[in-house]
């Protein structure tokens, strides 16, 4: 191959790269010895738009998420994480891909012996090399965004369940990622909680276009934060569409699982 | 059975990940230091106490033992010797197991029940090296210290407890316990505490790392990670000691 075509070659490679969905889910299985609990899932998210995954308890909602970022093996199938496979990556080049990936637990996982502004910093102390006065200023930021300035010294254990979510969600944002996975960011709180979390969320959508796949089975925060909606059932994506494009489906599930959670 | 082989092969796996990047940079200097207090001067106190009333009881016991055979002459020397190679070693290494292996078993098993190790490797920081390699190798290097001071307290309150019936020196007390000690009477036993910081360590992060199912697999973990680390230090204990006299005579 000549350089000229070689140079060609590369140039359509990260083209191709720059303009697939930063998110590909392809045919993805996982069992847990005889059950299986993802069966075949497959889905894309373009880019600064956010899928809802719904579905009811234990459908592997959470398992969906941990294997994209890593957490758990998929037994086959295929996650794209900006066109590079991550399935079969060694840690060290894991770590890579998820420095570029914030994650937001669904008990929030702060670590508990660290205080607010120490669990924000952890990432930043170890992924950057910012001088320590900067990335103070960093942390305060961050806490400034989600509405936790004033608790900085506080210990998990002293804060609500709703500014834990908050402390988590400066904390997923600390390496300034471009995809936010978030597992199930309202479990657990009071509407009025819950629904600043939803604008929250929104408000970091709009500000940074990331892209982001939020698992939930709390549809009104689902219809929030969504651009579209992936409804799961038995190991797989039974519907995926908007929320109108949904409401128009004739499957029992899809009408049931939206008449009763509405 | 099975169980039994699973156990080991998860062990072996944990050991694998934990050489992979233990040695490698970045260094988490400011954990391990934290680990070094945590871990070692917190438990400077109970090996202390530990040491002395191993010295008292050892003096107590074979003070009169030695009177009715006529050797009572022979007690600083008996007391040194039998602190310096067994007693002190396998006492801080049997007290501190509880100690720490509990304490880190609890600690790391919480951290997994709660996510908080997923979030740390989510967050692509390794949990091996970061939570496992500091801990261990703190307690490597902490343990022949814990041990030096449990050797220490107990020759001390040995020699208090003697005096109370008997007066005798400090310093003849010294003397004639260290007459005929040589180093491979003091290093080689010192050392080999090393080894059961290294059990301690694997054993209490690997029980709490692949801890499961809430607050009951916490406590699972710490108590497996007590009883595992004591039987196995027991174990090579036993090995070691005919180690060193091989190599050591």
């Amino acid at each position: 191959m000549t350089e000229m075509a070689q140079v060609t070659e590369t140039a359509a490679t990260a083209e191709a790269q720059n303009s697939a969905p930063p998110i590909q889910v392809k045919t993805l299985r996982k069992s847990f010895g005889e059950q299986k609990v993802l069966d075949g899932i497959d889905f894309e998210v373009e880019a600064g738009q956010t899928l809802s995954v719904l579905g009811q308890s234990g459908t592997g909602k959470s398992v969906l998420l941990k294997i994209i970022i890593g957490l758990q093996k998929a037994d086959s199938g295929s996650v794209l994480i900006h066109s590079q496979e991550i399935t079969g990556l060694s840690s060290e080049h894991l770590n890579e891909i998820r420095k570029k990936i914030g994650f937001l637990f669904q008990n929030s996982a702060l670590y508990d012996s660290l205080t607010v502004e120490e669990n924000v910093a952890f990432p930043l102390e170890r992924h950057s090399k910012m001088p320590e006065a900067e990335r103070e200023k960093r942390v305060r930021e961050l806490l400034s965004t989600v509405g936790m300035e004033k608790d900085l010294e506080k210990l998990p254990a002293q804060i609500s369940g709703g500014m834990q979510k908050r402390v988590g969600l400066a904390r997923a944002l600390a390496l300034s990622p471009d995809i936010l996975l978030f597992d199930e960011p309202t479990a657990g709180l009071d509407p009025i909680t819950a629904s600043e979390i939803d604008d929250l969320i929104r408000k970091l959508q709009q500000e940074r276009k990331i892209t982001s796949i939020v698992v939930t089975h709390d549809l009104p925060s689902a219809r929030a934060v969504s651009d579209r909606l992936a409804l799961m059932r038995n190991g797989r994506i039974l519907a995926q569409g908007t929320f109108e494009e949904l409401q128009e489906s004739k499957d029992d599930f899809v009408v049931q699982f939206l008449n009763r959670t509405r | 059975m099975v169980r039994f082989f699973e156990w080991f092969g998860e062990l072996g796996s944990f050991s694998f990940q934990l050489l992979r990047s233990v040695f490698l940079p970045p260094y988490e200097g400011g954990e391990f230091a934290h680990q070094l207090d945590e871990l070692g001067a917190k438990s400077l106190p109970l090996v202390a106490l530990a040491g002395a009333a191993m010295g008292v009881v050892l003096s107590l016991e074979t003070h009169d033992s030695l009177v009715r055979f006529g050797a009572k002459s022979l007690l600083p020397a008996l007391l040194v010797v039998s602190i310096i190679k067994e007693s002190g070693p396998i006492i801080t290494g049997l007290i501190v197991s509880g100690r720490v292996a509990a304490g880190v078993g609890a600690e790391l098993g919480a951290m997994k029940v709660t996510e908080q190790i997923d979030a740390m490797e989510a967050s692509a920081v390794n949990p091996y090296k970061y939570l496992a390699g500091t801990r261990i190798v703190a307690c490597i290097l902490m343990f022949p210290l814990l041990t030096l001071v449990a050797d220490f307290c107990g020759i001390l309150f040995g020699w208090l407890t003697n005096s109370l019936t008997e007066h005798i020196s400090l310093r003849l007390f010294i003397e004639n316990g260290f007459k005929n000690v040589t180093f491979n009477d003091f290093l080689p036993p010192t050392f080999k505490t090393a080894v059961f910081g290294l059990i301690i360590g694997m054993i209490a992060c690997f029980q709490g790392m692949r801890a499961h199912g809430g607050t009951e697999g916490v406590e699972r973990a710490a108590t497996n990670s007590v009883v595992v680390a004591s039987l196995f230090i027991i174990l090579a204990d036993v090995l070691l000691v005919r180690l060193i006299q091989v190599f050591f005579p």
